[in-house]
């Protein structure tokens, strides 16, 4: 699999420039606090609302303009990186645990669990996608750690499902039931034999999952259930922005470019680990 | 038929149940909701009147049985906001979001059926190219950012639009096209390989080969068989918009539900909030039940399996 990744990514242009976009956003994430201009909580009033660095009436040192209290946009949008990251991550990872335990059981041991699972995706899909989020978040309390808990323990059904599907037919392959034979537990087939089979899937819907992560972690900063307002989200940057968006429209612009330079970019790159896995889909 | 029909209605009254037990636990994940709703300076005696009028002073299984009995009698509970039945408050909002996931449907179907047909059509062409990496951006973009990029060019710089409020058809363009972007990018993607799929069939060429025009054969014999699996996903989209309309709601101040939503938040009336949870989670499955009904009745082979 990663050789043929390479070769698809070296006949593919759009994807090659996806890949530098997000190694390019994992950089900024990581290294903020070393390469941000300024310090993004740092207010300047004499500096308020100053446009980007070609505008006039720019500041020098302010290549993205400043917003209502003068604090620079760019370091704003480059420490909200980090949060838009932690949280499509962990929260990918959470539910990619989840749904991956969740669709191995359901699929191996069919029977009651799969029932039981199943209904429980049907009860999770009723709620539409950022709703539960929201109303769950509202009564616990806007905090980091909850907003990954919450996205990533809502967000395990479309991994369950296929990898269910995918188990549903290794199961009964022969490696399976010769692990079978030679008296392999239920546990034990699951660890070693089918777990290995499904990481391919898991990681092309895991990869795509991390920009649908990124876009409810700035929805729910967006309607100010985020984390709490002192640390910079893209989310909450763009609200603001839109207060501002008369004078200043660059910080509502510049904070969703951000948003969706980054979702756009894992989006392509997930289409193309997708085609990879799928070469029927490949030529659709 | 009839048992798939007696089966699919009994699994959505299944799944109606369990989205109501959620929504009743949803609000009292954090313990007691009052002490949330009264602000810090509210006496004790005000938190036990608030406490008692809500009923949550009773026993948690008592509490559930009375909010699952109201429920079949369609009484949502109380709004503590605006001192009346959340039920009756979502009932006068409800236009509004209808009007706007009408209008959304209208702008995802003109959009993305000619732009899924051009692009299976004209396969591997620059049109399809860009068709393709409009699909990829339209599904990238976050609505409320398109949203706003709509309202900064069309209200603010060019003023041809309102950026806000409601009450003519203008009001309504902006929001239509934000929140029916997505739905529109998935519908093309989804019929342009539904109909690549269907133009390779034999009966296409047979058609083709009897001298029928490639217009005709497109739209007589591939659109109507791609026509199935987009026709489920609309239906199901129409669920997507009326409750997915929360984020478009906010940024053009459009006071649907989805806005009701936001404000019962801010408001911490968490009564009136459990009530759009589940209203907006039970029009999901309802719609995704008559989807299911209406596919079954126009596809023979779905009742069977």
């Amino acid at each position: 699999m990663p050789t043929a990744v390479l070769r698809a990514l070296r006949r593919n242009h759009a994807a090659k420039v996806a890949v530098g976009v997000i190694v390019l956003v994992v950089f900024v994430g990581l290294f903020a606090p070393l390469i941000s201009p300024h310090d993004p909580n740092l207010q300047n009033l004499e500096l308020k609302l100053r446009p980007p660095f070609w505008m006039s009436g720019s500041e020098p040192g302010y290549l993205l303009g400043t917003d209502k209290l003068g604090r620079d946009v760019l370091s704003r949008i480059m420490y909200g990186t980090r949060v838009s990251l932690l949280v499509g991550l962990a929260a990918t990872v959470l539910s990619g645990v989840v749904g991956a335990v969740i669709g191995v059981v359901s699929g191996y041991y069919r029977g009651w669990r799969e029932q039981v699972f199943m209904r429980l995706a049907d009860v999770q899909l009723a709620f539409p996608s950022i709703l539960l989020a929201l109303a769950i978040i509202a009564v616990l309390g806007p905090s980091l750690f909850f907003m990954i808990l919450v996205l990533g323990l809502t967000g395990w059904v479309s991994y369950a499902r296929v990898v269910r599907a995918e188990v549903l037919s290794l199961r009964e392959r022969e490696f399976v039931t010769a692990a079978r034979a030679i008296g392999d537990t239920g546990p034990q087939i699951m660890v070693r034999h089918l777990v290995p089979n499904i990481v391919a899937p898991l990681a092309t819907i895991g990869t795509l999952q991390v920009a649908a992560m990124i876009v409810a972690e700035a929805s729910l900063s967006y309607l100010g259930l985020g984390v709490p307002p002192s640390v910079p989200t893209w989310g909450s940057l763009l609200a603001d922005g839109q207060l501002y968006l008369r004078s200043a429209w660059w910080i509502a612009v510049f904070s969703g470019a951000a948003i969706m330079m980054t979702t756009l970019a894992i989006n392509v790159t997930g289409d193309l680990l997708r085609d990879v896995a799928d070469p029927k889909a490949y030529t659709r | 038929m009839t048992g798939f029909v007696v089966r699919r209605i009994g699994h959505t009254l299944l799944v109606l149940f369990c989205v109501a037990t959620v929504s009743f636990f949803i609000v009292r994940l954090a313990g007691d909701p009052v002490q949330q709703m009264l602000p810090p300076e509210a006496t004790a005696e005000q938190e036990a009147t608030l406490r008692a009028s809500l009923g949550f002073d009773r026993p948690l299984p008592e509490q559930y049985v009375s909010y699952m009995t109201g429920l079949l009698s369609l009484d949502f509970g109380q709004s503590v906001f605006f001192h009346r039945p959340a039920f009756e408050v979502i009932m006068e909002r409800l236009p509004l979001t209808v009007d706007l996931a009408v209008a959304a449907l209208a702008f995802t179907l003109v959009v993305s059926i000619p732009a899924g047909i051009v692009a299976a059509v004209k396969r591997g062409s620059a049109t399809d190219t860009s068709v393709m990496a409009s699909v990829l951006v339209g599904q990238s973009t976050p609505a409320f950012w398109v949203g706003i990029l709509l309202i900064l060019i069309f209200a603010v710089n060019l003023q041809w639009l309102p950026a806000s409020g409601t009450g003519s058809p203008a009001h309504l363009v902006l929001p239509a096209v934000t929140l029916g972007l997505y739905s529109a990018a998935m519908i093309a993607r989804l019929l342009r390989s539904s109909l690549i799929d269907v133009l390779g069939e034999d009966y296409i060429r047979t058609a083709r080969a009897k001298g029928l025009s490639g217009f005709r054969a497109v739209t007589s014999h591939g659109l109507r068989n791609a026509s199935l699996p987009v026709v489920t996903v609309v239906g199901l989209e129409v669920g997507s918009l009326l409750g997915g309309a929360i984020l478009t709601e906010q940024v053009f101040s459009w006071p649907g539900i989805g806005r009701l939503t936001v404000e019962a938040i801010t408001y911490r009336d968490y009564p009136l909030m459990q009530a759009t949870v589940l209203f907006l989670a039970a029009v999901f499955v309802v719609v995704n039940l008559i989807v299911d009904l209406s596919y079954a009745l126009l596809d023979p082979r779905v009742r069977l399996s």
